[in-house]
């Protein structure tokens, strides 16, 4: 297959995957550093680019409130945001994984308010993590491009349905430029195909009341529906993986194991970092050292089993997360990953990492540090406690 | 306009069996609203009253495709179901003429859904958006929203030994509506159901979005007997509390005008919420009353005469 190298933002890989995507129905609202996104899909749309009727609404909690109007009538429906904007859409995000409608969403991590930042970190996301979407974090732009090109198959499977987020780390990715590799449109049409039939509002011979009041009686069975098809899309989403490597050559999973095979000292994280900690791993790995690192790609569903298998034949272990839990212990990442180990007789002693938050840069030497308290772990046999890098 | 026989042959889209009060407003806003589109029609509701008792699962009084989503939100959920059906139509997904009709209360109207509301109008999507304004969050309990009139008693206007209930009059949402130039606004009750058919046959086919705000009378809150419901909507109508009027692409017409109009008071007297008024010392506030419904009303008129 003859590929397409472009040079692109993390913004524009979106858009670029969005307009080969050509959904029907994009709502969104602009929000820094997403804006971009939908700024120049608009002009795919006034250009005539695309079929997809974009709606300019009046707010985050709009776009996604008619985002659920639309992909409930049968639109094949996406939109875009970031941060204070996904927090206004928080009960439309519940709202529309309680009505299994798979709508596809770019998101820009960024800080939350207050104090207000526009830069990067993942407390946005991660505050939406228990909201019934799926949540897939890119590395690079190349990984911002497959993502998003699958989360579509993803979200409309029969057994899913359910809303699907594709992240990106803001200016980080969103901004910088990289080369990645291209699918041209007709392939990305026919991996994304027609979307799988479901009931929808503009079916007239079967009526459908959306939304009905659940009482006592069914809204515990139709939440576990809801834990079910979440749990279902495990498979669902290794399965899309494989079909698209076979057209790409990329193969995805749920997280990446760089190094691990006999790693003893390894650093666990989600994002753009991975980058810089892959640069570290080699450096160490070059002065004899056992270290490797551990990148969760997708972080809902969480792939327990398959995570613990990877980590418990590692000594030490740097959970490093870039959103703070604000519960007086530790960050949303650093949880997972203790529950994935608790079942596993090894228990490799486990560290955690709070760093980046609001956008403050991780370097080389910030890694090396975590790297050099999980060897002083290992020689102390005793974890230390959660530890903000870099703050004053 | 269809006959009132030609309307009782009409399928009915909503449907008995829903659990709204005996002498509810809301129950024959609704089944008004849609014997009158006589067109497959999307319905969206704000959460409220209406929603609630119509929609218990696993059972629904609407026999038309209905979505709920929340709040504050029901235009702008509507506005994309309407985009998506646009969007399916012209790649030839889909072929009838579907009409797209919002059901909030007033509070989901005039207060938290006033944004969602106002940007789906300016953005023009062809909707019908239709208030059942019963003048309070009646669902919760009756608290005082932005469409309480004045002196009404509320839980969260309550009627004490210092404050008289609401101290505010209504917010023109009216006016606020004219406002965006949608090409049709209507005011109206479910007394009058010539009066409230016509105008939702209007508003369906009026090219753009439009909006009727409906007196919907709630026995509870306001609180009535139940048998006076549709009565007095016709009340409000002949004190010219709430007067029956269309704005048409900003040109004012009364639909419908008092040969005498009767004093406030005789609006207020029937309802409790409004019973502490009647004891000696609030006369003052009768008064005040009155003269806003006397100011709104002429400048009714002068609008209407001038357009």
């Amino acid at each position: 297959m003859p590929s397409l190298k472009v040079t692109k933002t993390g913004n524009e890989i979106f858009a670029e995957a969005m307009r080969q995507i050509n959904p029907d129905v994009v709502a969104a609202y602009p929000i820094t550093p997403a804006t971009e996104i939908v700024q120049i899909f608009s002009q795919f749309v006034a250009d005539g680019l695309v079929k997809t009727e974009y709606i300019a609404v009046e707010s985050e909690h709009s776009a996604m409130s008619a985002c659920i109007g639309a992909s409930a009538a049968g639109a094949r429906t996406m939109t875009g945001t970031s941060a204070q904007g996904l927090a206004l859409m928080w009960e439309m995000l519940y709202i529309s994984a309680g009505l299994r409608l798979p709508i596809i969403m770019a998101v820009v991590n960024r800080a939350l308010s207050a104090p207000i930042n526009i830069h990067c970190d993942h407390s946005d996301t991660m505050g939406a993590r228990d909201s019934g979407w799926i949540q897939i974090y890119s590395e690079n732009v190349q990984e911002a491009y497959d993502n998003l090109i699958q989360a579509v198959r993803i979200a409309e499977h029969p057994n899913v349905k359910l809303p699907v987020m594709v992240t990106t780390d803001g200016f980080i990715l969103s901004h910088c430029l990289e080369v990645a590799e291209i699918l041209d449109d007709k392939e990305v049409q026919t991996f994304v195909g027609t979307p799988p039939k479901r009931q929808t509002i503009l079916d007239f011979d079967n009526p459908i009341t959306l939304g009905a009041l659940d009482l006592q009686d069914y809204y515990f069975e139709h939440r576990r529906q809801i834990a079910e098809a979440m749990a279902n899309s495990i498979k669902i989403i290794n399965d899309i993986a494989d079909e698209y490597a076979k057209l790409t050559g990329r193969k995805y999973e749920f997280f990446e194991k760089y190094c691990m095979e006999d790693a003893e000292y390894a650093i666990v994280l989600i994002g753009s970092t991975a980058g810089t900690a892959k640069d570290v791993v080699d450096k160490l790995r070059s002065q004899g050292k056992k270290v490797g690192l551990l990148k969760i790609r997708v972080f809902r569903p969480f792939d327990y089993m398959k995570v613990k298998q990877a980590l418990e034949n590692v000594k030490v272990i740097g959970v490093m997360d870039r959103a703070d839990g604000l519960n007086s212990y530790c960050g949303p990442l650093y949880s997972e990953i203790c529950t994935c180990l608790y079942e596993s007789e090894k228990k490799p002693v486990l560290t955690n990492f709070i760093y980046g938050l609001g956008g403050r840069e991780v370097k080389e030497q910030d890694i090396e540090a975590v790297f050099n308290d999980l060897f002083r772990v290992g020689k102390e046999g005793k974890t230390i406690t959660t530890k903000y890098i870099g703050v004053r | 306009m269809p006959s009132i026989k030609e309307l009782a042959k009409r399928k009915e889209k909503f449907v008995s069996g829903h659990r709204l009060c005996p002498g509810c407003g809301a129950g024959v806003v609704a089944r008004l609203v849609m014997l009158a589109i006589d067109k497959p029609v999307v319905v969206g509701c704000a959460t409220g009253c209406l929603e609630v008792s119509s929609t218990i699962f696993p059972y629904s009084s609407w026999d038309t495709p209905f979505i709920h989503s929340a709040f504050e939100n029901a235009a702008a959920t509507i506005s994309g179901a309407e985009t998506a059906y646009r969007a399916l139509k012209k790649q030839g997904k889909i072929d009838k003429d579907v009409v797209f009709v919002a059901f909030g209360g007033d509070g989901g109207t005039y207060d938290i859904g006033l944004q969602s509301l106002s940007g789906a109008a300016e953005r023009g999507h062809k909707m019908l958006y239709v208030c059942y304004n019963n003048q309070a969050y009646m669902n919760t309990g009756i608290q005082r929203s932005s469409a309480t009139p004045k002196g009404a008693s509320t839980t969260t206007s309550p009627a004490g030994k210092v404050i008289p209930g609401k101290i505010q009059f209504s917010k023109d949402i009216m006016g606020i509506m004219v406002a965006h130039n949608i090409p049709y606004v209507a005011q109206t009750v479910p007394g009058r159901w010539n009066d409230i058919v016509n105008k939702v046959e209007r508003a369906i086919n009026t090219d753009g979005f439009s909006f009727i705000n409906v007196l919907s009378p709630c026995r509870l809150g306001w609180p009535h007997k139940p048998e006076l419901a549709m009565e007095i909507t016709r009340l409000a109508v002949e004190t010219c509390f709430w007067p029956l009027y269309e704005v048409i692409e900003g040109k004012y017409k009364l639909n419908y005008k008092p040969k005498e109009k009767k004093p406030i008071i005789e609006w207020l007297k029937i309802q409790g919420r409004f019973a502490h008024l009647l004891k000696p010392g609030n006369e003052q506030i009768i008064e005040e009353i009155q003269k806003e419904v006397d100011r709104r009303w002429e400048e009714l008129l002068k609008k209407c005469e001038s357009s």
